[in-house]
């Protein structure tokens, strides 16, 4: 029952055929066999999420057919849940326990989903490999001497393991569709204000989007009808009209113009997984959508924008932690400099204090014009490429990554993690929604199709990945699990 | 050498809105600590800004207020610092776009003449908390009911050359706030606060001269002590050979005098860059004239409406408009008694005089508008005598009665019955024979003893115009 979809397992709940009861508790049992291994959640909320089971069952009973009624989910613990610890996977808040829920965990909860725990995270959504979660690294379930990607690596680990029947993730550069990609799943970057980020720990504000990961496209276009929504505690959230995501699944490719960009498939790429996609590709010209190559010319710049872009943002964002009202403070500081200095210092991680490091650098005087006011006007240009684009296709795509997930502590420096992220950052760098869907396998691991659409036109790339679902069994395939499995020594 | 002193003042104003800039905290003055500090407030992570329409509102009203233009499309930026009291290690304030850019106002000198002092800007931006360091020992103490209480930061050009002028534009702007109704813009309670910006140059240099920040000045009184004491200082230290260093000093109102806090050359760097949790604040022609229909009558133009419709003084129009609460008092007696003058006069003189001893606000005061206005209504159909007005006057402050009946009460009424005035008037010329004499010498003056005599055996309520006439009847 584990392995079922979201869809499927509403079914399910809906004829009788099981409990959410019994559903929560495979869950949990499953978590119990292979989280060691995996390190997929920080915290495991067993005893309220059959509490909240029991809840749904009795709402069914009574008649509730909330949309997501009696099906577990977990959270990326960067989403603030009230009562319960919530860390952004770094030590300064590892005695954190959040007052209130954010949007996405109230909005998720009032569908009746049930929450399994919180999953491990790169440190405050910081990486592409998960290995900067204070926590230690979370492990791909196809092959635990890989990193399942980044920085949403525990929520795409557990999906694909069935440690959950769905997740939610963030993405301020890849980090939904990065993981996605390595651990053999479906993944969601909606539109940069399409879902609320009240409550949701920040990175990088103006980049910084939530989604679902989980195991069809299907699936999360449930879960997006659930997440997406103007709300007044965010005002970069918009108010757009009602959609239900799932109406327009179904709706023929015939005449979708798809644009490949040129620069997508260039020598940075493994031509294993460039193959993959070109056949992935030749799927929908069968379904009927025609195909083009087309230009981003900016998209060389995108990264290095970015790491002006979000560290500067970070630097500000990640000041609050600072020892005074709640979080780690440092042992006996002598005065309130010592206090500041320590708590941060001995609170955050290596590449957290880069990503400051570089954001107040790039923010100082004297190096503002020449970095960050730079850095704003390639970001509008990688936004006018963007739009250029998409007056002659309706969905670009490519690949998600250049290669698939590596090997633990492969990565010899930050730079070359940051290009990792090579497909993706540009996509919130312009705002707009990506998606990856699972296209194939290198290697014995699994690789991800990146789709991308205009401004709000989630439901064109949900129609696009389900067609593409209906047609390949790519999302299908599961890794092989042993509960006794050992790990290599990380 | 002659130095001419250049001064420009930063204040800080209050916006009374009921909830914070960008929080729904309350905003009251005095609550228990951290009562008004929620989740944002205390900058809990995931906590994002929602920005309070109302004081934008304020802002704008100021700016037209002001003659300003207004931000079409105005910017919050975050401006980066580390302090236990500054939640979110970062204010959110406005750089580069503010919602109100350059504007005037127009101050009176003491000779007379007027000065139209620049306003270079007039941004929003939050409130920081409070650190209490008495009461912790080798501890700190903080309080974040403050924190998020939104701001205007006014900034003039430096446009005044005086401690005077700096306390009479301080007194202009306070005036235009509570007009506006926008601020308590009290300083004592920190509603209101004024950085002053001092420096001077030899009479005749066009450049200015080196400026120290002056800061912790928090009341009127003490604006005009600390620039004065400030200047001295510069110029002592420059003819001593000195040069002035740029800095931030603060002002010791026990000590009387300016002591240096930090260097500015080696000021914090803010790293401001525009705030991504805000979206920029986008003002349109209709929303502008939908807030300049709601501004009062200002001091200036209510000024001269007094002179002109009631003919008073250029001086007592304008001591009786620098509040708005005074003025509406104003117009109030002179429309209900009839006589603006006399209630000029009254307002202007005795009631100040009550206000200033008792330390009262206008609104503390046991005599409203309205019986003031039946006082000197009394006076004009000669019921009291302007004399005995002002025992009625204090007998007012005492007695919530209406005043006919505390005239009638205390036998204050008027003689006016004139069998009553003329045996008065015999008994005063059979008592002062002299006097009697040197009138009828030709000495007319002696005529005001003689009335005074009969007042006095009145205990006042004769009325001296009647006294008079029959007075100089009888001696004919």
């Amino acid at each position: 029952m584990i392995e079922k979809t979201v869809a499927e397992l509403s079914a399910a709940l809906a004829a009788g055929e099981t409990t959410s009861v019994a559903l929560t508790q495979a869950y949990l049992d499953q978590i119990a066999a292979h989280n060691e291994a995996l390190n997929a959640y920080i915290t495991v909320c067993a005893e309220s999420a059959i509490a909240q089971a029991r809840a749904a069952d009795e709402a069914r009973a009574t008649g509730s057919t909330a949309p997501l009624l009696g099906i577990p989910i977990a959270h990326k613990d960067l989403f603030c849940t009230a009562g319960v610890k919530t860390t952004s996977g770094s030590k300064i808040l590892h005695n954190f326990i959040s007052p209130y829920d954010a949007t996405v965990v109230e909005r998720l909860q009032a569908a009746g989903a049930v929450m399994l725990g919180k999953t491990n995270m790169d440190e405050f959504a910081m990486g592409s490999s998960n290995e900067s979660s204070y926590y230690g690294v979370a492990r791909n379930p196809w092959n635990l001497d890989r990193v399942p990607g980044g920085s949403s690596g525990g929520s795409a680990a557990a999906v694909a393991a069935d440690l959950c029947a769905m997740a939610t993730g963030t993405d301020t550069g890849g980090s939904i569709r990065q993981p996605a990609a390595f651990c053999g799943i479906t993944g969601l970057k909606p539109s940069y204000g399409r879902v609320s980020r009240w409550g949701m720990i920040a990175y990088a504000s103006s980049l910084d989007q939530a989604g679902p990961l989980c195991k069809t496209a299907e699936d999360a276009a449930i879960l997006l009808n659930v997440m997406a929504g103007v709300d007044d505690k965010d005002s970069t959230s918009i108010a757009l009209p009602a959609e239900d995501f799932t109406a327009t699944l179904n709706n023929s490719l015939k005449g979708l113009r798809i644009g490949l960009p040129k620069q997508h498939f260039t020598s940075g790429l493994d031509p294993a997984i460039e193959s993959a996609v070109r056949v992935a590709v030749a799927e929908l010209e069968k379904l009927g959508a025609e195909v083009k190559e087309i230009d981003l010319p900016n998209s060389d710049l995108a990264i290095s924008a970015y790491y002006v872009i979000a560290p500067a943002e970070a630097s500000a964002n990640l000041s609050r932690f600072d020892g005074v009202r709640y979080g780690y403070r440092c042992e006996n500081p002598v005065d309130l400099e010592d206090m500041y200095k320590r708590s941060r210092s001995e609170g955050f991680g290596e590449e957290v204090k880069r990503r400051i490091m570089i954001g107040t650098y790039a923010l100082s005087a004297g190096f503002y014009d020449a970095y960050y006011r730079k850095a704003q006007k390639i970001r509008r240009l990688v936004k006018e490429d963007y739009a250029r684009a998409f007056k002659d296709v309706d969905v670009i795509i490519g690949p998600t990554t250049p290669s698939p997930a590596f090997a633990l502590n492969s990565m010899k420096d930050s730079v070359t993690m940051y290009l990792e992220d090579i497909y993706t950052i540009a996509l919130n760098l312009a705002g707009l929604p990506g998606m990856s869907v699972p296209a194939g396998f290198v290697d014995g691991l699994p690789i991800g199709m990146q789709l991308v659409a205009k401004d709000y036109a989630e439901a064109t790339l949900l129609n696009v990945a389900h067609q593409f679902q209906q047609v390949t069994n790519w999302h299908k395939k599961k890794p092989v699990l042993t509960a006794s499995e050992k790990t290599t020594e990380a | 050498m002659q130095y001419e002193t250049v001064i420009g003042l930063e204040v800080h104003v209050q916006l009374s809105t009921e909830s914070k800039l960008f929080s729904g905290s309350a905003t009251t003055f005095g609550a228990e600590p951290n009562t008004q500090a929620n989740i944002f407030d205390l900058a809990l992570p995931g906590t994002l800004p929602v920005l309070n329409e109302k004081a934008v509102a304020m802002a704008v009203k100021f700016g037209l207020a002001i003659g300003a233009e207004i931000g079409k499309r105005s910017v919050f930026d975050r401006k980066n610092y580390f302090y236990p009291d500054l939640p979110k290690g970062y204010q959110v304030s406005q750089l580069d776009f503010p919602t109100v850019g350059k504007g005037s106002l127009t101050i009176s000198l003491e000779d007379g003449s007027e000065k139209i002092i620049g306003v270079t800007r007039a941004h929003m931006e939050e409130d920081a908390g409070k650190s209490l360091h008495e009461d912790y020992q080798g501890m700190t103490g903080i309080d974040l009911n403050r924190a998020g209480t939104p701001l205007l930061e006014i900034v003039s050009e430096p446009d005044l050359r005086s401690a005077k002028e700096a306390v009479a534009y301080l007194k202009k702007l306070h005036s235009i706030i509570r007009y506006l109704d926008i601020s308590d813009a009290i300083m004592a309670q920190g509603s209101m606060r004024c950085d002053a910006n001092v420096s001077i140059r030899p009479v005749g240099q066009k450049e200015f001269g080196t400026r120290t920040e002056i800061k912790n000045i928090n009341s009127f009184k003490f604006v005009e002590k600390a620039i004065n004491y400030e200047v001295q200082r510069q110029k002592d230290v420059l003819e001593d050979g000195g040069r002035i260093v740029q800095e931030t000093r603060l002002y010791d109102a026990d000590k009387d005098e300016t002591r240096s806090m930090r260097s500015k050359e080696v000021a914090n760097d803010y790293r401001y860059f525009p705030e991504p949790d805000l979206l920029p604040i986008v003002i349109d022609d209709a929303y502008i004239e939908a807030i300049r229909a709601t501004l009062p009558e200002l001091p200036d133009r209510r000024a001269a409406r007094f002179v002109s419709d009631y003919g008073l003084s250029e001086y007592d129009a304008g001591v009786l408009v620098a509040t708005r609460e005074m003025a509406d008092y104003f117009e109030t007696t002179a429309t209900l008694s009839g006589d603006a003058k006399l209630a000029a006069n009254w307002v202007s003189q005795d009631l100040q005089a009550l206000l200033n001893k008792h330390s009262w606000e206008l609104s503390d005061s046991p005599i409203q508008a309205e019986r003031l206005a039946t006082l000197i209504q009394r006076i004009k159909d000669n019921t009291i005598s302007g004399k005995i007005a002002k025992t009625v006057f204090e007998a007012m402050l005492d007695d919530s009665s209406d005043v006919d009946a505390i005239i009638e009460a205390k036998g204050l009424k008027q003689v006016t019955d004139s069998g009553a005035l003329e045996s008065l008037v015999d008994q005063v010329i059979v008592d002062n024979p002299d006097q009697v004499q040197q009138y009828r010498d030709g000495k007319v003056q002696v005529i005001g003893f003689l009335v005074g005599q009969c007042m006095q055996l009145s205990k006042g309520k004769a009325n001296p115009a009647q006294v008079n006439e029959i007075l100089r009847s009888k001696l004919s």
